[in-house]
């Protein structure tokens, strides 16, 4: 059936598909402000900030399958960890050093990943999920290390020494065409990822993480849209993860670890969960606080960590952007 | 008539327990059937059964002459066979647009889309209101389901029903939890079903069913015991003794 005549019943809310724009695009504003401004503040720690931008983007697919999906995962470093061992096996042994032609293929790796990762974490559910998850990361970091005559083993790959951006901007000493690369590629992934949650997609996704019976009640299929999910999560992670090769032109053993996947998995919770920016702003707080504190103790960094975590589980349970955002909004609705 | 649903010798048990003992039962296009029985009766679970949503020891589904014995509940619900639940079962902080829209671009193949928004398709707009306006929820479309009040939630569930278009419909105890001054909402909402679609309702108020129903079908211990008009079913032995709980045990007729 379709029906043609739209005018007959008054479609009100659709000021709110302006009202959605607005506020990606003042995100965004936000973020480039943010960025300007580390770059100024901190003139000679952008490659802190640099690595902060990549982090940033393995926690922003993270956000994707444990916020939006609701899939409990401790392995999501095998995403990102493909995704820079694709791009710097690419330069390092086959001779591909276009810095963005490198980024694409971390995407893929990082994707395949997803696949790989999907198809088996997707089988359990609860435990057994968070169990399955914990064995894939252990598996790819087995197998990297393993194939050492492409990953370099426990050494790390090196030799990536990634040409100028589109033979155009070279990389600098201090970092600082890395560090606008990374935000471009942010602030670009960011936007893509903003439209992806509003779609029918996402509302599906948010659907299955609250009720899958329902979802399948609907007639739709919760396998096959997580591991969709999962793929794209790979894409964003890859991305991530072949920028990190590109700006550290290093790939170690640890980007594919546990506890990369788990510290993620802290940053998300910290910064709060399904909202992209919780991502954004727990990666900040978690690498900033780290920098912090672990140049005075490395013990007091832990300890911290700890500390912080507790505080937020308990004071603040959506993170600390979910809670801001839910003060803001209380405040709103008083204030009309 | 072909029925458009058809269940054969439908048999489940969990453990020991039967609670399902060869049901079979068939819908034709336009009825409108009540299923009534005691409490722990198995009414649910022949839903669950029928779904997809639970395995049964054997027995067949058929839709329009097909058997979908094998399908998944996916399969099922795009052969047109909707299910509501007992309890409700929503997104909680998804809005009652969100939730009729997401039917409708499920139904229509467009709920893999990773792009563009259903505000900004009017057709899913249109319908997505024109559903919120039949159920009376349109002035409830955009807030968040874990604010509006469980009856009107209930309508929420008759209206994603409706988004699927199904060919039949059934429906697990609509009114339950609604306030008895409430009822009629839910009534009404059930007279705006299209007069094709075949109905299964599984209810315990019997006005409701009377008013409903032009056959009755009673569910006892996991036995179809009655299976006839409204009028006959107050009259049947069988039925009182089901309801008198004095049934187990005395199945002997
Ligand atoms: N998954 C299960 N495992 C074991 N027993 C079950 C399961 N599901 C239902 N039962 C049992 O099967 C029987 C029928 O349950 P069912 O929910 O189908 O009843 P019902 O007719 O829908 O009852 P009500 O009117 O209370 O909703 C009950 O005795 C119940 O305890
Ligand atoms: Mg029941």
């Amino acid at each position: 059936m379709t029906i043609s005549n739209t005018s007959a019943t008054p479609i009100r809310p659709l000021a709110g598909v302006g009202n959605n724009w607005l506020r990606d695009l003042a995100g965004i504003a936000i973020i480039l402000a943010a960025a300007v401004a580390g770059y100024f503040l901190f003139p000679n720690n952008l490659a802190l900030l640099t690595r902060m931008i990549a982090i940033m983007l393995f926690v922003l697919s993270l956000d994707l399958v444990t916020g939006y999906c609701g899939v409990a995962t401790l392995g999501h470093a095998a995403l990102f960890g493909s995704g820079a061992y694709a791009a710097g096996i690419a330069a390092a042994h086959f001779g591909i050093t276009e810095p963005l032609t490198m980024v694409a293929i971390g995407a893929l790796g990082g994707a395949i990943a997803g696949l790989v990762s999907g198809v088996v974490i997707l089988r359990g559910h609860g435990l057994a999920q968070l169990v399955l998850s914990i064995a894939i990361i252990h598996l790819f970091h087995e197998a990297a290390n393993k194939a050492s005559a492409y990953t370099g083993g426990s050494d790390g790959l090196a030799g990536i020494s990634p040409e100028p951006i589109l033979g155009l901007f070279a990389f600098d000493l201090w970092g600082r065409t890395a560090y606008v690369f990374g935000i471009i590629l942010l602030v670009v992934i960011f936007f893509l990822l903003r439209i992806l949650v509003r779609s029918p997609f996402g509302m599906l996704c948010r659907g299955i993480r609250q009720d899958p019976v329902r979802v399948s009640a609907m007639g739709a299929s919760v396998k096959s849209t997580l591991l969709k999910m999962y793929v794209i999560s790979g894409l964003v992670a890859g991305v991530g993860g072949g920028f990190n090769a590109v700006s550290t032109q290093v790939v170690g053993l640890d980007s594919l670890s546990f506890t990369n996947s788990a510290e993620a998995l802290v940053m998300l919770v910290l910064g709060g969960t399904g909202t992209l920016y919780g991502a954004l702003i727990g990666t900040i707080v978690f690498i900033g606080v780290e920098d912090l504190v672990s140049a005075a103790n490395p013990f007091h960094w832990l300890t911290i960590v700890g500390a912080l975590l507790i505080a937020v589980v308990l004071f603040a349970p959506k993170g600390l952007y979910g809670t801001a955002a839910a003060i803001i909004e209380r405040y709103r609705k008083d204030g009309r | 008539m072909t029925a458009v649903f058809q269940v054969d010798h439908l048999k489940k048990s969990f453990g020991g327990l039967d609670v399902t003992r060869d049901v079979s039962l068939s819908l034709k296009k336009g009825d409108r059937v009540a299923l009534i029985g005691p409490n722990g009766a198995g009414k649910t679970t022949f839903v669950n059964l029928v779904t997809g949503h639970l395995r049964p020891n054997s027995g067949r589904v058929l839709m329009g002459g097909e058997d979908i014995s094998a399908f998944n509940p996916m399969r099922r619900v795009r052969a047109g066979l909707v299910r509501s639940f007992q309890v409700t079962r929503l997104f909680a902080d998804m809005t009652p647009e969100q939730h009729v829209a997401l039917a409708i671009l499920q139904r229509e193949g467009k709920s893999g889309r990773i792009a563009g928004s259903f505000r900004a398709m009017p057709e899913v707009m249109h319908e997505t209101y024109a559903i919120l306006e039949t159920l009376n929820l349109a002035t409830l479309a955009t807030a968040p389901v874990s604010e509006i009040a469980y009856g009107q939630q209930r309508l929420l569930e008759i209206a994603l029903a409706m988004a699927l278009r199904p060919q039949v419909l059934l429906l697990d105890e609509p009114a339950a939890g609604v306030p008895h001054s409430d009822t009629f909402l839910i009534e009404s909402a059930l007279a705006q079903l299209p007069n094709d679609l075949a109905v299964l309702m599984i209810e315990h108020d019997m006005d409701l069913v009377f008013r409903f129903a032009k056959r009755v079908i009673v569910l006892a211990a996991g036995e179809i015991i009655f299976d006839g008009s409204p009028r006959e079913v107050t009259k049947d032995a069988r039925v009182r003794e089901a309801y008198l709980g004095s049934y187990a045990g005395a199945v002997n007729s």
